[in-house]
């Protein structure tokens, strides 16, 4: 087995890229919402319709996909400089962003013409919504477990089930859910499928789940005898698992894993530039900007990798877990930072952006593949199972 | 290198010098790869030179090979000496005119000494020094001592920031020791049994091992990234980045080896102190993550970006 440590090579973005990144400056300069930190600290979980049609308008949503459905026809490298842009100032770009990171290119990959005729266009244009429908109550990382189940009938699927820790479902217009259509539970990765959901149809019911930070990112999902038409399916029957697969190096490859905090990391270095930085914050700035450094090599090494169609699972969950732990140490640092001196004048919204973060941070190793499931991926790919 | 390995290492290591393998690679014309092909090189390129460091590193050779190729970079040909050239990390004088260089990397297998002297890159010859004894049993770092007058200006200390580059020189080692200590670790893990398996099908194990993995990775990417320049030495900030990582990567590399290996781990005889040993040293060895976390940062405030995105995509090699 080729060595996994040899797959980490520095690689750079092609020259043009930078000219596509001046562009997305641009863009953001002039279609940014004027949000306070505190709220562009939401970043990637931010839903704001608006900004995504916006994107859309500018031919920005669904980046990679073929033009003749829509798309920009542009390679993982340029997707990669427009996320890192976005990500960078907190983008509000939840409503499109699973549509255009794995539901879209999942439909592009398995999808029959009509459904890619169907929904590439609108994911495209940012008139399509897409959530994952995988978690459920008792299958979290034992994902295969999944108990929601849809019957062939009359040529058609009758689904019934429920699903949990959705995020933004109460806002999309589709979720591709992952199912059992074939055997029993004991089967685990056999017999599962996936389909793609219209959110309207009666029999559904959406609630959503207040966070601990008071938001509502995420919701359960009720399935009541839906009837979903035969197209609704993706790919064969009992794809689901191979599919669900393919999804998770998509899903887990991109530079989110690391950006998630990156603008309160700013927002404290703006403090710290205001006044007289102390030599430990400013030790600590240099640690985030090392690792950050690096990470950005990481990520774009992968990215490299899906540009050149291939498929870095191994190597994306280790990226993975490095960009989430640095993610989550940087509420950590600063609030040791800012605590150092509890007589010291008190930067309000610095202190809700914190507040923020550190709050919502443990979901940072949890969402994606959660950092257990992840190192033993990586045990998988070093050869230790 | 790879032939001698472990062997050369030890016998350095117990004062016995390693003047056949000085002399096979000086005779084989490796310690001129750097040097351009008109001054009898190899013109190589610096992102051609990280292999060889990383080697040097993975292979524990006891000479300061890296440094004294590196030294055809920043010294003309007709100063360049003949033998091992290391780098000082600091230089000071005393009342009495007196040089000394606390520390030296390599110091025990150099000829020379090549250090910041004010505002001249100056070539010290080993021979003329004190040694003076650390007392850490089978290191190669020692203290050196001259009397005043020794040493001889070979360039301005502008021409290099020879901090920087003696760091960088130890990430790349480090990026090679960490792989090989990750290689024998992985190893170990999958032959050593106990309780009827092998103890690298216990998750515990398995998941130190992932971490480590992603260390090892860190590191080698960090250090080679650091070597992609296209110009004769790499930036100071791309350096700093490398051995920020390095040092503080090699740590938990280092120990995540020994846990692993239980006892055997740190006996004298089986090789893993070796290379653990070093990645200690080379982690303090021109400054620790804590020197190049400081001038980062200190970077960081100066520079005018709002993004710290902006400022780390304008560190490069």
């Amino acid at each position: 087995m080729p060595d996994l440590l040899d797959q980490f090579r520095p690689a750079t973005l092609p020259a043009e890229s930078e000219g596509f990144r001046q562009e997305v400056k641009k863009f953001i300069a002039q279609h940014l919402p004027m949000l306070p930190v505190d709220v562009r600290a939401r970043s990637w979980a931010a839903f704001d319709a608006g900004f995504s049609r916006r994107l859309a308008e500018r031919g920005w949503v669904g980046l990679t996909l073929p033009s003749k459905y829509g798309g920009a026809q542009l390679d993982a490298f340029s997707r990669f400089v427009l996320l890192e842009e976005l990500l960078s100032v907190g983008a509000p770009v939840a409503a499109h962003w699973i549509g255009d990171r794995q539901s879209g290119p999942l439909i592009l990959k398995y999808g029959t013409e009509n459904q890619k005729a169907f929904y590439l266009p609108r994911i495209c244009r940012a008139e399509a919504f897409f959530c994952i429908g995988m978690s459920e109550p008792n299958s979290g990382s034992d994902l295969a477990s999944v108990g929601s189940r849809a019957t062939l009938c009359n040529g058609a699927w009758r689904l019934n089930g429920r699903k949990i820790w959705t995020t933004h479902g109460h806002r999309c217009h589709y979720a591709i859910a992952l199912v059992r259509t074939s055997g029993e539970a004991a089967d685990r990765q056999k017999g599962l499928s996936q389909f793609v959901i219209d959110l309207s149809l009666p029999g559904i019911t959406i609630r959503p789940i207040e966070d601990l930070s008071g938001d509502q990112h995420f919701c359960e999902m009720f399935f009541d005898n839906v009837d979903l038409p035969a197209a609704a399916l993706i790919g064969q029957e009992g794809q689901g698992w191979e599919q669900a697969t393919a999804e998770l190096a998509f899903e887990r490859s991109g530079p989110e894993r690391l950006y998630s905090s990156i603008v309160l990391l700013d927002r404290w270095i703006a403090m710290l530039r205001s006044g007289t930085a102390k030599e430990a914050d400013r030790a600590v700035v240099g640690r985030l900007t090392a690792q950050l450094a690096t990470l950005r090599h990481m990520s774009i090494t992968i990215t490299r990798k899906l540009a050149r169609g291939e498929n870095p699972v191994v190597e994306a969950a280790l990226v993975k877990d490095l960009g989430t732990t640095f993610e989550q140490s940087i509420p950590d640092l600063i609030e040791s930072a800012l605590g150092a001196d509890p007589t010291a004048s008190v930067d309000m919204e610095l202190h809700r952006a914190l507040a923020y973060v550190s709050q919502i941070a443990p979901a940072f190793s949890l969402r994606g593949g959660t950092r257990e499931i992840l190192r033993g991926v990586i045990a998988r790919g070093l050869g230790l199972r | 290198m790879r032939a001698q390995g472990a062997g050369a290492a030890r016998l350095a290591e117990l004062d016995h010098g390693v003047p056949a393998l000085r002399q096979a690679l000086e005779e084989s014309g490796f310690f001129e790869v750097l040097a351009s092909e008109d001054e009898n090189g190899a013109g190589l390129e610096m992102r051609q030179f990280y292999p060889i460091v990383a080697l040097c590193g993975a292979t524990a050779v006891p000479l300061p090979l890296p440094q004294t190729m590196v030294a055809r970079l920043l010294v003309p040909p007709q100063h360049i000496p003949q033998g091992t050239i290391t780098i000082a990390p600091a230089l000071a004088e005393s009342a009495n005119d007196e040089i000394i260089c606390r520390l030296v990397p390599f110091a025990k297998t150099a000829d020379h000494v090549l250090a910041i002297r004010g505002s001249e890159l100056i070539l010290l010859p080993v021979a003329s020094a004190t040694m003076l004894p650390g007392g850490v049993p089978r290191s190669l770092t020692a203290s050196l001592t001259w009397q005043r007058g020794c040493g001889r200006c070979v360039a301005p200390a502008a021409s290099v920031d020879l901090q920087a580059l003696g760091a960088l020189l130890h990430a790349g080692l480090i990026a090679g020791a960490a792989k090989r200590v990750f290689d024998m670790t992985l190893q170990y893990a999958n032959e050593r049994t106990q309780f009827g398996r092998s103890i690298g099908k216990f998750q515990a194990i398995q998941h130190q091992l992932s971490v480590m993995a992603e260390y090892v990775a860190v590191i080698a990417i960090a250090a080679e990234a650091a070597f992609q320049t296209g110009r004769r030495l790499p930036s100071v900030l791309a350096c700093a980045v490398a051995k920020s990582r390095a040092s503080e990567a090699a740590q938990l590399v280092a120990a995540t080896a020994h846990s692993v290996h239980g006892a055997i781990g740190i006996t004298a005889e089986f090789e893993l102190q070796l290379y653990t040993r070093r990645l200690h040293e080379w982690r303090m060895a021109h400054g620790s993550e804590v020197y190049w976390n400081s001038i980062l940062g200190n970077n960081v405030l100066a520079s005018g970006h709002a993004l710290i995105t902006d400022f780390v995509r304008g560190v490069i090699a």
